[in-house]
């Protein structure tokens, strides 16, 4: 099913259905036999049905994977981001032996060498700054001071690639040299603006990007084969499309760090406010980058810094709220769902999030610690709702312990259909028996 | 005492506690006395985010705000040769082997601190070796293991499985705490208790030595 010739004139529920069918008709996949395709079409449909909150044949089961394939396959996580051939039997073998109803993908492990030779600081990986059995670790630095909001705020793009970018990326400390690129104006100005490409550690960063695209290029390909291989073969959907973050988060996560942030709610408000702003664009456009036709319909937002333990209710409202709310309508517009990750807790948020403005069945919340009765009572007829199981139980549970969790949640939140079962937080380490025993009673005891 | 102090502070009014503590020094005021009134705004905050009226930002410009007054007050105390707070207890802290999460174990130490521990940081990445030498050393009532990912769970057993092996696991009481802790991995770690927050942790630790 081609994207439609009239796709812009449509409104927003028709463009939401037309994306809805494009993925559930697979555009694009060859499938290998006809009992994978027809595999695929249920899944995606369970899916499809939870999404809107129709009821579904039965609850659908999700694993969310940090690197247990990895771990399960007898492989360190550095296998997972340093040999593609492993990364790939790893995630294939998982699926084959587990069989959730959908597929994670292969392109959450990058390639380890890629970031060395970017020399990255924002994250440790396995075998490089954490020891090579450990998942990937943010590590948190002021890499934009205190002070720089305001330049920030002048011209986003040009902070990213002369400051940014440079403190990030020890290969692309030189950059911080460079001119404006806005100085490119008339043609006496181009040598000025260009010779600084002439000088040696320069052109070192630059050949320095150049393999590094290479090697993620590279990489890019045999994670599409990895993930389509176990989509056609298996006839498991993927549930999760683009990629977004909410604009607090930019700034949290990625430029100030957790401690700094928190600080400057007191010290830097109207500047936090006007640069949240700011990003709502950046994070409007940031999906279309990975969407193709036929992919989910669904943005994932990994939401982190406005959670219960991270800011007061009030600031959560004023702070958080207002610009991720505005992206989120942004892409309901376009015909996207919003799948919201809420990491750690939300209770004090439910009244904030079932926001009026925000169209029923539009969205799709994915929790981790939230109470989910209370997310029943704020949410159910008016968004999907996901997760809570704890992963703990996986590792340090029995599986008599997983069978009666997976029959809690499912009395508790299956009502009427609406509700996606998976694990709260990403998983690095998992007893076989209990993710067996996780998917098997959720397939038997999710049937509505 | 400053009551306009206690207040400043705990209304989280930074550059105005700051300017008073200044102010008040110039005249004279015993710089001991200043720490006794963060001291007491601390104990308000620490209620307040117990009782879930403020959140951990106000935890960390409340440590703020104290790390500025402390640096004014430091060199007074140490011309007159005047001591610091008696402690109640001792306590090894750390986050556990392969995990580098250190915000949420430094808001804990710090409100550890605050309520009167002599608190060992072993900062993060803590392999149970390290654990078990501080506890031999240090001799604390109790250990925090922090630990934010699911990876955490294994080290943080074998932390405690560690300072059995030493003989030294009788001699103290272990927490956990962190992102994807609960009670769970606690009987997982086979760990004497789960704490949810900072002041949980204060309230195990102070029950665990019988202090209020």
């Amino acid at each position: 099913m081609p994207k439609p010739e009239n796709f812009d004139k449509l409104t927003p529920d028709q463009k939401r259905e037309a994306r809805i069918d494009a993925w559930l008709n697979h555009e694009g996949l060859e499938f290998t036999d006809p009992a994978a395709e027809k595999g695929y079409r249920e899944r995606a449909q369970l899916f499809a049905d939870a999404f809107l909150m129709k009821k579904p044949k039965r609850v659908p089961v999700a694993i969310a994977t940090g690197f247990c394939p990895f771990v399960y396959a007898g492989y360190s996580c550095k296998d997972a981001m340093y040999d593609v051939e492993k990364l790939g039997k790893a995630m294939k073998k998982f699926h084959v032996d587990f069989m959730p109803d959908t597929a994670a993908s292969a392109g959450l492990y990058p390639p380890g060498k890629a970031l060395e030779i970017l020399d990255y600081k924002l994250y440790h990986w396995p075998g490089h700054g954490v020891p090579e059995n450990t998942s990937y670790q943010c590590a948190e630095a002021e890499y934009m001071k205190p002070d720089e909001y305001r330049t920030y705020l002048n011209d986003p793009s040009d902070y990213f690639i002369r400051t940014y970018m440079p403190r990030v990326f020890g290969a692309l400390e030189p950059w911080k040299e460079l001119p404006p690129f806005t100085d490119l104006l008339e043609l006496p100005f181009i040598p000025y603006g260009m010779l600084h490409f002439g000088l040696p550690h320069i052109q070192e960063s630059l050949k320095k990007l150049m393999q590094v695209g290479e090697i993620s290029l590279e990489w890019a390909g045999k994670v599409t084969e990895i993930d389509n291989g176990i989509i056609t073969s298996l006839g498991l959907p993927k549930y999760q499309g683009g990629f977004s973050k909410a604009p607090y988060d930019v700034i949290a996560d990625t430029m100030r760090g957790t401690r700094a942030i928190m600080l400057d709610t007191f010290r830097k408000r109207k500047e936090i406010l006007e640069c949240c702003e700011r990003n709502i664009p950046f994070m409007t456009k940031m999906p279309y980058g990975a969407y193709t036709w036929g992919a989910p319909p669904t943005v994932f937002f990994p939401l982190h810094k406005g959670a219960d333990s991270f800011m007061s209710p009030k600031d959560f409202k004023e702070l958080y709220w207002p610009s991720f709310k505005a992206v989120m309508l942004n892409l309901i517009e376009d015909g996207f769902i919003p799948f919201l990750f809420v990491e750690g807790s939300y209770n004090q948020r439910l009244d904030i999030i079932s926001d009026p403005d925000i169209p029923a069945g539009s969205t799709i919340w994915y929790f981790d610690q939230t109470d989910m009765q209370e997310v029943r009572k704020h949410l159910q007829g008016w968004a999907c709702f996901a997760g809570n199981f704890p992963s703990s139980l996986f590792r340090a549970g029995t599986v008599d312990q997983v069978k009666d969790h997976v029959k809690k949640l499912i009395d508790d939140c299956a009502g009427d259909g609406g509700y996606i079962l998976v694990n709260g937080a990403v998983l690095d380490e998992a007893i076989p028996e209990n993710l067996h025993a996780y998917v098997n009673t959720a397939k038997e005891y999710g049937v509505y | 005492m400053s009551k306009e102090l206690v207040d400043l502070v705990v209304d989280m009014r930074e550059e105005e506690a700051v300017k008073l503590a200044e102010k008040l020094l110039e005249e004279g005021v015993d710089p001991l006395s200043l720490l006794d009134d963060c001291r007491e705004a601390l104990g308000v905050i620490g209620d307040r985010f117990a009782a879930g009226e403020c959140f951990v930002p106000e935890l960390i410009l409340a440590g703020e705000m104290l790390r500025q007054i402390g640096a004014l007050v430091k060199p007074k105390i140490e011309s007159s040769g005047k001591g610091s707070q008696e402690k109640i207890g001792r306590i090894v802290f750390g986050t556990v082997e392969g995990d580098i999460h250190d915000i949420a174990k430094d808001i804990v130490v710090f409100m550890l601190d605050i309520n009167g521990f002599d608190v060992m940081d072993l900062g993060v990445d803590v392999p149970a070796a390290k654990f078990v030498e501080a506890v031999k050393e240090f001799k604390p009532q109790v250990v925090g293991l922090s630990g934010f990912l699911t990876l955490a769970y294994d080290p943080m057993k074998n932390t405690v499985q560690a300072l059995k092996d030493a003989g030294l696991r009788d001699s103290v009481k272990v927490m956990i705490g962190g992102g994807q802790m609960d009670d769970n991995v606690a009987a997982y770690a086979k760990a004497d208790a789960y704490g949810k927050d900072a002041m949980a942790a204060v309230k195990l630790a102070k029950g665990w030595i019988g202090v209020n």
